[in-house]
């Protein structure tokens, strides 16, 4: 499972350039628009795809993707659902790593331990939970890292010192560094510090670093991505969806080809 | 701590912030870095004397305290049991025991170099109580309230305006406390190094519930010493609403210990638990992460945390503070409740026979013990802690009275 992660960077470095990771929520704006969205990332050039769990109170995220949140929730979508959506994803693309991205709560009332045995069955390959720090390692990451699963870490730039060696210490797949202080999709990265960042990580560790957070073009994805090992692109993927959503909800399939669109030309940015 | 006895309920949280299963630090590492921060300078507080008496000259000069322990007798007389005291919390400056909290944590924030607060408000409450210290140490503060919040309790909206406080309202989510908590966690990690967040009661990521509880526990340190002067005696039962649970845990935490002191925290039935619509976490939620620390929570099967009902904006919060989840579980204090139309005909009652104005929460506890004091006999003594005055409530409560005919 863990292979997919490192296989993607390996490959991508072979070729001398970055990876892209679009993160999309799943159910949004609807469970079969969703599955279509997925695969259209994938034929569009994304190198992994973060699938975001929905949940009513995402604390670290911005208005776009709590949105998003929302919508999904009232089409009735739910943990147990995503985990199904990711294991159809599974079937349909064998490489491509998929991370599940959300907060604690469903998954602690899903149950920790059925949880981290569904993720495994679904073929998910890492977690981001964004609110399990590594004072509460032993509630999901320990058990997940036991499993295969990549428990992937996000690095703020206030995590500084001893405590980036404690975060980074069970760090599995990837190191996210958060390029803002603050939440998803409201101030844009400040492209010049990703550098420095970048660095100061990988000081402590082998693993790839990708940026994320405040990152919304194609030209600032091609930035960033030259500062590191890749880019994560969520919010603005969410604006476009909740646009394209309000207008043309009822022919299947249309929303997510301009997903794909958006994400060929988030691609091209990051492999010139 | 060293007088603390080994069997003590006062040793937690351990060193991770845990009360049992409760509690913890369940927040996002954007965020991790701010409470590590506030634990340490909490940490130099408590063995800095200083800070102690500090604390006491404005608990004393600013806040009117001690608050007194007054002997309702015509509320004893009309419920016909148990002598019932009030602990007049209500007659603080700003009109609740929320300013006892923020008093501590604005002292914090200035001893830490901070210049700006941010605070989160339901009723308004507790954002009056944070803008007054505010405009008192001349620092920049922020109030998030949830838009619908905003609109029913213009008043303290306006108040916390006069005293030169910015409120924003938070329109995400439910547009009610919980996002407003939510929305004042995500302005935080957006500016961590000017500003400090002033949590309203003893939930969050730890350090708060315990750093809360301990600016709170004036509440109960100060009542065992009246009661004892006044009865000579330790009282037989405590009685506190619940919606986060600090005025509560400052009640009750002096008197974990004595075994003999029974507790009863009362929570919001709203329209009743068999309803729905309701915000009595202990009683109809169950263990569950949100905004920092793992307690029993409102939430759906999926994990999708629920709504939160009661006519009392003070306790309509979906969870409830970790320590008061750890007593439910070990059995320490019994946790009831109480529906709108109790606590509704209780702040008429208490206003007319005492000429007190209860606020919609305490009126909760005084629902309970209108049923509780006259199960027990006349020579019992029990504590009720009277929160908060019931002026802010009256826009509200005065309709409904008159269509009960009880005006």
């Amino acid at each position: 499972m863990t292979e997919r992660i490192a296989s993607c960077f390996k490959k991508a470095a072979d070729e001398g350039r970055s990876v892209l990771g679009v993160f999309v929520t799943a159910g949004d704006p609807s469970e079969a628009e969703s599955d279509h969205i997925l695969d259209q990332l994938v034929e569009n050039g994304a190198d992994f795809v973060e699938l975001g769990m929905p949940f009513s109170d995402p604390m670290a995220d911005g208005p776009a993707i709590q949105a998003a949140s929302l919508r999904a929730l009232a089409g009735g979508m739910t943990l147990v659902k995503t985990l199904a959506m990711a294991k159809r994803f599974r079937a349909r693309h064998a490489d491509t790593p998929l991370i599940l991205m959300g907060y604690y709560n469903p998954i602690y009332s899903h149950n920790p331990d059925k949880f981290i045995a569904d993720a495994v069955d679904a073929g998910v390959d890492g977690l981001i939970v964004v609110d399990l720090p590594p004072e509460e390692d032993a509630e999901l990451c320990d058990p997940a890292r036991e499993a295969g699963l990549s428990f992937i870490r996000l690095i703020t730039p206030t995590t500084l010192g001893n405590r980036l060696t404690d975060v980074i210490e069970k760090a599995g797949g990837f190191v996210y560094y958060v390029a803002i202080a603050g939440i998803t999709g409201t101030k844009s990265a400040d492209i010049s510090s990703i550098g420095d960042a970048v660095a100061r990580i990988k000081e402590v560790t082998s693993l790839p670093v990708v940026t994320g957070f405040g990152i919304r073009t194609p030209e600032q994805a091609r930035d960033a991505a030259s500062k590191g090992d890749g880019v994560v692109i969520g919010s603005a993927v969410i604006s476009l969806i909740a646009e394209a959503s309000s207008t043309e909800l009822s022919q299947e399939g249309v929303i997510a080809g301009k997903i794909g669109s958006f994400c060929a030309t988030l691609s091209d940015a990051v492999r010139s | 701590m060293s007088d603390t006895p080994l069997n003590s309920y006062r040793t937690l949280p351990d060193d991770s912030g845990r009360f049992g299963l409760h509690g913890g630090r369940f927040v996002a590492e954007t965020l991790m870095p701010l409470i590590l921060e506030v634990e340490t300078a909490y940490r130099e507080t408590q063995a800095d004397p200083s800070f102690a008496s500090e604390l006491a000259y404005f608990h004393k000069h600013y806040i009117g305290r001690p608050s007194p322990l007054y002997f309702a007798e015509r509320l004893t007389e009309a419920y016909g049991g148990a002598k019932l005291y009030l602990k007049r919390d209500e007659l603080n400056h700003t009109g609740a025991h929320k300013i006892n909290n923020v008093i501590g944590q604005a002292l914090l924030a200035k001893r830490m170099g901070k210049t700006k607060i941010i605070a989160e408000t339901g009723a308004g409450q507790h954002g009056v109580a944070t803008a007054t210290a505010c405009a008192l140490f001349d620092l920049e503060c922020e109030v998030f309230m949830g838009a619908e919040d905003v609109r029913r309790q213009k008043p303290n909206v306006d108040r916390m305006r006069l005293l030169g406080a910015k409120v924003h309202a938070v329109t995400s989510g439910t547009s009610t406390l919980k996002d407003a908590m939510n929305e004042a966690l995500r302005y935080w990690v957006a500016h961590p190094d000017t500003h400090f967040y002033i949590i309203g009661t003893v939930a969050g990521p730890h350090p708060y519930p315990e750093m809360v509880r301990d600016f709170q526990a004036i509440i109960g340190t100060e009542a065992r010493a009246q009661i004892m002067e006044a009865e000579g005696r330790l009282p037989d039962a405590l009685i506190a609403c619940i919606g986060g649970g600090s005025n509560a845990m400052g009640l009750f935490y002096p008197f974990l210990d004595d075994e003999d002191v029974a507790i009863y925290g009362v929570e919001a039935a709203g329209h009743g638990i068999g309803s729905g619509l309701h915000a009595a976490s202990l009683t109809g939620g169950r263990p569950g992460v949100l905004h920092g620390n793992r307690t029993y929570l409102l939430q759906n099967d999926d994990g999708q945390i629920a709504d939160a009902h009661s006519i009392s904006a003070g306790l309509d919060y979906p969870g409830i503070g970790p320590e008061h989840a750890w007593l439910h579980d070990i059995g320490r204090v019994n946790y009831v409740s109480a529906t709108d139309e109790e606590a509704l005909v209780q702040f008429q009652k208490c206003s007319r026979l005492e000429g007190i104005i209860p606020a919609l929460e305490p009126s909760h506890a005084l629902a309970f013990a209108s049923t509780f004091l006259p199960t027990l006999p006349k020579d019992q003594v029990v504590i009720l802690n009277m929160c908060g005055r019931g002026d802010k409530d009256l826009e509200a409560v005065l309709p409904k009275l008159d269509e009960r005919g009880l005006l």
